[in-house]
């Protein structure tokens, strides 16, 4: 198995690095680039930063691994290679009547990755995160493979968990899907003038529903600061579907239909543009709507639509800022709004959730209580600073920042907002002993051993 | 490795008792860069250096020699800069440099070969060395402090010039050949510094101070421009000069 340098980058398009990509479509192959390092795999590259990427060394592509099984209809399971996207998955599942149990804001990640990140999706607060609903997954380690349940080996399921790829290279995974009626989601919608509000409704409400989500605006000063558009739902029964779709109740994702086709010079989206926008998303939203039947292309994954948008930012880049704090310290996401508007940082809308408790992984990112992710352009110098001083008040708070969307974390923020690493890097150290699996992300906080 | 915003965890710095470089990395160990390895002569201003750096936020501080009037001597620098950095590092900053005074050297074949040599052909050398290791690492930045002076050649310090000219050009070179392994090389033109090297020279207009001096060099590193000038505006400033027709050039400089 050859494989060529590649300069690659995070979806945020910040400190590329070259390596050796390798692509293997067998468990040999994959047992191959295991056998030195230092090695780290990829799926599609949806992280912001750099957890995907080995300057020197080599990216392992896990879209080789490609496979799905038949759906096990009495357990609702299905047997997926582990360079699988979400979006290929859902096209076979969705048609029998299944959905993923857990899916992010898009369906462009792998199975895979999906482990190695435990994503989280708007329904945290009831289901938790990916690898809640991972039955069992088999692993190549530089030791060799090994099937891996809950029972069978909890501290290496749980390290594989949100472990960024610290433990080894996920081959496939058996994954307990969810039924539904239809494709379609019911959804409530509700305007607020002001993050309090949003916050309080959040609160109380959430419990009612799957699905929860509000798109913030970081821009607005003064008493609206923090205006907010609160979507909520669950999937549609098909008493619900009327007209078209009635005759189609279960559609797969739809493809994407606009792409941008070339990289624009960065300053594009500034803060008058930012601002258009968010005016923009803000009043397009209803002041109140019940029941309103979306499609889960619209409701779950809307940048899906336009392929490639993270060009929109320039070469210069962009990253995401996420962080979770417990419920005892909400006044956090207030904090951190207050301080990019004051700071005069352009941010787009940002997305706040509520999480339900975290797992037993030690790089578990979600903790019951708040998330508040937003994107932001590289390019005001104030921006690292700022984040900087939004970390220690983070960290003050006991929360964390999640390194899917890290790029720009500090060893020593790392190791304050994660105590428990070391029982990550105990169980790597056991399945490899020699260090092969390292990257980018896990040189910069340190994360080696 | 360096971080969204470019910010290098460990810096290499050859020059290491510099002013220019050490108020770089004041302002770099304040963000993150918590390794650096000294290349320089003087152990004492060395140790220094060191204890400086130590207090601006490093944890680890290392020094080699270096022997900058030596060009074969450069390889094994590099060498001794990467294996106490840990192998590999996230930038290195080329500020070796002596300002001599025109009148002394251009009429000494001596003291001019040995400004080639400090200026010149050990940084050429070093950086030659370095490549590979840069290539190997996948990752990294290069900055170059070059200066105006190697722009357009003035009658009161051609022979400095002339090896800022040429540095600047092999750093301009260099940064195309590593531009697609995920280096970055950088090339800085400051004007007049006020520092120990300028100490008791006449001040060119625009002369900035060593503070806003290291400010520039630092925003710049975080940008993604190959040459940056320092300060900025000097661009525009030699942008015109360089098309001032000769006899009305030299009228110019002469005046200052």
């Amino acid at each position: 198995m050859s494989g060529h340098q590649e300069l690659l980058a995070g979806w945020g398009n910040t400190a590329p690095s070259l390596a050796e990509v390798v692509r293997p479509r067998t468990e040999v192959e994959v047992a191959e680039a295991l056998a030195s390092g230092p090695v780290i795999a990829r799926g599609l590259g949806r992280s912001y930063g750099d957890p995907a990427q080995c300057a020197g060394g080599t990216v392992l592509s896990n879209r080789g691994l490609w496979h799905l099984s038949p759906i096990d209809l009495a357990t609702g399971t299905i047997t997926v290679g582990a360079g699988v996207s979400l979006d290929e998955l859902l096209r076979v599942t969705v048609p029998a009547g299944f959905f993923v149990a857990v899916t992010p804001g898009t369906r462009q990640v792998t199975v895979g990755g999906a482990i190695a990140a435990d994503i989280h999706g708007k329904n945290h607060h009831l289901d938790g995160s990916f690898m809640n609903h991972v039955a069992s997954f088999r692993l190549a380690t530089p030791l060799g493979e090994v099937t891996v349940t809950k029972d069978s080996d909890p501290g290496l399921f749980w390290a594989t968990a949100g472990g960024m790829g610290l433990t080894g290279v996920v081959l496939e995974a058996t994954l307990v899907l969810l039924p539904i009626e239809t494709s379609w989601v019911s959804v409530d919608t509700e305007r607020f003038e002001d993050l309090d509000g949003v916050m309080a409704a959040m609160a109380t409400g959430d419990a009612d529903y799957r699905y929860s989500v509000a798109w913030v605006d970081c821009m607005t000063e003064g008493p609206r600061m923090g205006r907010a558009v609160l979507t909520r739902g669950d999937h549609a029964p098909t008493s619900a579907l009327e007209g078209r779709a009635a005759r189609r109740p279960l559609e797969p994702p739809a493809a994407p239909r606009l792409m941008v086709p070339i990289t624009p010079p960065s300053g594009l989206l500034n803060r008058l543009s930012i601002s258009a926008f968010n005016e923009a998303w803000f009043r397009k939203a209803p002041k109140k709507a019940d029941a309103e039947l979306h499609s889960l292309s619209s409701f779950f994954h809307p940048l899906d639509g336009v392929d490639r948008w993270n060009r929109m930012h320039g070469p210069r880049g962009f990253l995401q800022y996420q962080f979770a704090v417990d419920d005892a310290h909400g006044e956090v996401v207030r904090t951190a709004i207050e301080r990019l508007s004051s700071n005069k940082v352009p941010s787009f809308l940002a997305v706040l959730k509520r999480f339900g408790p975290g797992n037993p992984g030690p790089l578990s990112f979600p903790m019951e209580g708040w998330t508040l992710a937003l994107d932001v352009p590289v390019g005001p110098p104030q921006l690292p600073g700022v984040l900087d001083q939004l970390d220690e008040i983070v960290a003050e708070a006991g929360g964390r920042l999640y390194l899917a969307k890290d790029s720009r974390l500090s060893a020593e923020m790392f190791a304050t907002m994660y105590p428990r690493a070391s029982e990550l890097l105990d169980v790597a150290r056991r399945v490899d002993p020699e260090g092969h699996l390292s990257s980018d992300l896990t040189r910069r906080v340190g994360l080696t051993h | 490795m360096r971080n969204a915003f470019g910010q290098p965890q460990s810096v290499l710095v050859l020059g290491g008792t510099s002013d220019i470089a050490l108020a770089v990395l004041d302002r770099l160990c304040a963000q993150r860069t918590r390794t650096v390895v000294l290349a320089g002569r003087d152990e004492a201003r060395l140790a220094a250096a060191s204890e400086r750096l130590l207090a601006a936020g490093a944890t680890t501080v290392e020094c080699v020699p270096m022997e900058a009037s030596d060009p074969s001597s450069a390889p094994a620098t590099i060498e001794a800069g990467l294996a106490a950095a840990g192998g590999r590092v996230d930038l290195v900053l080329v500020a070796a440099s002596i300002l001599t005074d025109q009148l002394e050297v251009e009429d000494d074949a001596t003291a001019t070969s040995q400004l080639f040599a400090i200026n010149l052909t050990w940084p050429a050398a070093a950086l030659a060395a370095l490549r590979p290791r840069l290539l190997a690492q996948g990752a990294g930045q290069v900055a170059i402090i070059s200066s105006v002076g190697g722009v357009l050649p003035r009658r009161d310090n051609y022979s400095y010039g002339a090896t800022k000219a040429g540095l600047d050009f092999l750093g301009i070179g260099y940064g195309d050949s590593l531009r697609d392994a995920g280096v970055k090389v950088q090339v800085f033109r400051p004007g007049f510094v006020r520092s120990k090297m300028t100490t008791g020279l006449e001040e060119a207009p625009m002369t900035i101070d060593l503070d806003e001096c290291a400010d520039a060099i630092v925003a710049g590193l975080g940008s993604s421009a190959q040459v940056v000038w320092v300060p900025a505006k000097l661009r525009l400033v030699f942008g015109v000069m360089r098309h001032l027709p000769r006899p009305l050039f030299r009228f110019v400089a002469s005046r200052r």
